[in-house]
């Protein structure tokens, strides 16, 4: 099998599960004909017709909406954002009515809710967003964002399986900038497990999405440097796998986490609290962090540079912990 | 009292169909009469919020559904949940956060839904998104082949919210069959609807986006039934939405906190005059439909169904303090089954493979001879041949000869 990039293990994996179960439907705006802004639907439509793939008008909240009341009659909807940032325009219908309906009144939302994130990639500040906090604040919601051919392919297979709504981040600067070999057959990653993807003694650096990659090339480089990290992908935000982090502190005593969302209310904060209440005596050291900037993400490449976590910040950050 | 909004186009209103409508009528205002004297007992945890004067709408638009059909109904639509079957004991628990109630003390008023028997999705307090969802229900039930109609309510204000126009444009888009019903009250909260939408009737929103639709008088039941019999079999046969925009007005504050100081005495007389129950009395006395023993009948049935249901829910216990904690998930605890009533290899590779046919001439242009039932979506949509003399020459022309996509994002 040929090595295949982030964006086709993303396609197969809505293919595949359109082909299993003619539950599974698609909705989005340019999904059809023209296949997605990025290409992640090529060929949708030609396969599964228009009934099943919705091209839809440019409004983010009758597409969440209308996924939603699909899901009551037992669809399973995937809803693509053309970019993830787009999601603020429906953020009442998902965090209102999506997230709530099974707390509230026993209805289960199997729906999925994916589309482009993240920066790096030069979009300006409303093609470049990592709003995964906004939602993992919201009780109701399973919040994925793999870092890994692989991971995009499982993580999205279950995602369609799940019971519960599912926001799915897909970090556009991945898309066709790591390859991988996938499996013949069935497969499925389960949501809210991390993996570990460097075994290290020294300190564990936690991570997810792009800043996956940037974490491991730092460690490649602290490893030159005699520090051994333990790097883990979170790959899950909601709900959070308490126990891989855990465990791992308890291991290395040591915690850096590392995102590319903004520092004020990441995930991070949420983590060192996590670690804190539950782990404090295993720490030899503050919890550090790596994130963007508190600002939005600018345009100009010399300003998103600046704003974007790089290799030197987390290698920085990690020698300084290692000192401890 | 008319006997349709039309004149002469309506089928007749059984004498059942009558006294059925003055049940739910009269039981939908002694639910909240009940629920009034709750309010001041301190029985009712939140707030409560009273349809007095709009139960014609909520019933005779529910009315003309059928079992398999879907609702969602707003705050004032206790009158749709009654027709739709659900007992009033379910409303009194629910405004009480007892365990009983449908959603265990976990959220209150008419918030709560049905979605394996009754088919009732529960609104929630933000204005319009009931739109969008209750199109999906009603474009899945479509894919699904079963022939359901989906109903739901909003209000003067509410159709101002970005959620209604998305959700109309879309199910207009879809040919969805979906009913909306725009209760015009005439106010939104404290708002007069003159200062938050310039237009007299409010159906012109719904034929904006090319949706069939009709104002009728939100106080004369049998006008409401005829409008919705009538939106219901255009919808059933592939034609729909419909709009249906009901005048009324909102008798009461917002909610009880509200005395609703700001509504000219004047207008209050008017509204009192047509009260809808006293009318629709009339009329079954008038025209000789009932007589004395069938109205104390009713009321009978009522006064014993609400004692009964207000004991049971005035027994009941509230809920345990670790509910709050359980259901964030489902974790298993629903088996999700789609019900079809259409062979699946209907929409399953290769039957449901297309060909790529978007690269027909003409293909982004309107087609003035879609069916639109009452006209009013025939009559927004210009033939290509039409628009081109009323100057959209350069989008007009490009869609006309490109392959794929219309004018401009």
């Amino acid at each position: 099998m040929a090595p295949v990039t982030m964006l086709e293990g993303i396609r197969q994996a809505i293919f595949e599960e359109m082909d299993r179960d003619p539950t599974v439907v698609a909705l989005g705006e340019d999904i059809g004909v023209y296949g997605g802004a990025f290409k992640v639907t090529e060929g949708l439509l030609e396969r599964f017709g228009r009934e099943r793939v919705i091209e839809t008008p440019i409004s983010e909240t009758a597409i969440i909406g209308a996924a939603c009341g699909m899901s009551y009659l037992g669809l399973r909807p995937i809803v693509e954002m053309q970019f993830i940032d787009f999601i603020a325009c429906c953020f009442n219908q998902v965090t209102n009515f999506v997230a709530k309906g099974h707390y509230l009144w026993g209805a289960p939302a199997p729906m999925v809710i994916r589309g482009p994130s993240g920066g790096g990639v030069h979009g300006g500040p409303f093609h470049s967003a990592n709003p995964e906090m906004y939602f993992a604040h919201t009780p109701g919601l399973k919040i994925v964002y793999p870092s890994t051919a692989y991971d995009a392919k499982g993580l999205l297979k279950s995602a369609v399986r799940d019971n519960n709504p599912v926001l799915f981040f897909e970090h556009k600067f991945l898309y066709r900038r790591i390859k991988e070999e996938l499996p013949e057959g069935e497969c499925t990653v389960p949501i809210g497990k991390a993996v570990t993807r460097r075994e290290g003694r020294d300190l564990t650096i936690l991570s997810y999405a792009a800043m996956m990659h940037t974490s491991l090339d730092a460690a490649a480089e602290l490893a030159k440097q005699g520090i051994e990290a333990e790097v883990i992908d979170l790959r899950t935000l909601a709900p959070l796998d308490a126990e891989a982090i855990l465990a791992s502190v308890k291991k290395t005593n040591k915690l850096l986490i590392v995102h590319e969302d903004t520092k004020t209310g990441g995930i991070a904060g949420e983590i060192a609290s996590l670690v804190c209440e539950n782990a404090f005596d295993d720490l030899d050291g503050p919890i550090e962090r790596v994130t963007a900037l508190d600002t939005p993400v600018p345009y100009a490449p010399t300003l998103e540079d600046r704003f974007l976590p790089n290799v030197a910040k987390v290698v920085a950050a990690a020698r300084e912990l290692a000192n401890y | 009292m008319s006997s349709s909004p039309n004149g002469s186009a309506a089928p007749s209103v059984t004498r059942q169909q009558c006294l059925d409508l003055y049940y739910y009528m009269r039981l939908n205002r002694s639910v909240e009469d009940q629920m009034m004297k709750l309010f001041r007992q301190n029985k009712i945890v939140g707030g409560l919020y009273s349809s007095l004067g709009q139960e014609a709408i909520s019933v005779g638009t529910a009315y003309a559904l059928e079992k398999r059909d879907w609702i969602a109904p707003m705050i004032r639509n206790i009158g749709a949940l009654l027709v739709k079957g659900v007992p009033p004991r379910d409303i009194f628990t629910q405004h009480m956060a007892k365990y009983t109630s449908p959603t265990q003390g976990k959220d209150g008023t008419s918030h709560f839904g049905d979605l394996k028997n009754l088919h009732i999705v529960s609104p929630i307090s933000m204005l319009g998104d009931l739109i969008p969802v209750m199109t999906g229900v009603a474009m899945a039930g479509r894919y699904l082949g079963q022939d359901i109609v989906t109903m739901t309510w909003i209000g003067d204000g509410g159709s101002s919210t970005g959620a209604f126009h998305e959700g109309l444009n879309l199910a207009a888009t879809q040919r969805a069959p979906f009913v909306l019903i725009l209760e015009n009250n005439q106010w939104a909260y404290s708002t007069p609807v003159s200062r938050q939408v310039p237009v007299r009737d409010l159906a012109e929103r719904g034929r904006a986006y090319g949706v069939a639709s009709v104002s009728v008088d939100g106080n004369d039941v049998i006008a409401v039934f005829n409008a919705a019999r009538a939106a219901v079999a255009q919808c059933r046969a592939g034609n729909g939405p419909v709009l249906i925009e009901a005048k009324t007005m909102r008798m009461k504050g917002h909610a009880q906190h509200d005395p609703a100081e700001y509504v000219p005495k004047e207008m209050r007389a008017y509204w009192e005059a047509r009260d809808p129950i006293a009318r629709f009395e009339k009329y079954l006395t008038g025209n000789k439909i009932w007589d004395a023993k069938a109205k104390q009948e009713i009321e009978s049935r009522i006064a014993a169904l609400l004692k009964e249901d207000l004991e049971f829910a005035e027994n009941s216990p509230m809920p345990p303090p670790e509910l709050a904690e359980q259901g964030v998930y489902c974790e298993g605890c629903h088996t999700i089954e789609a019900e079809w009533h259409r062979p699946k290899s209907e929409v399953t590779p290769p039957k449901s493979s297309v060909e790529a046919e978007w690269t027909v001439k003409d293909f982004g242009a309107f087609d003035a001879s879609t069916p639109s039932g009452n006209g009013a979506g025939a009559q927004v949509s210009a033939s290509p041949a039409a628009s081109k003399k009323t100057s959209q020459p350069a989008r007009r022309a490009s869609a006309k000869s490109s392959k794929g996509k219309r004018g401009g994002r």
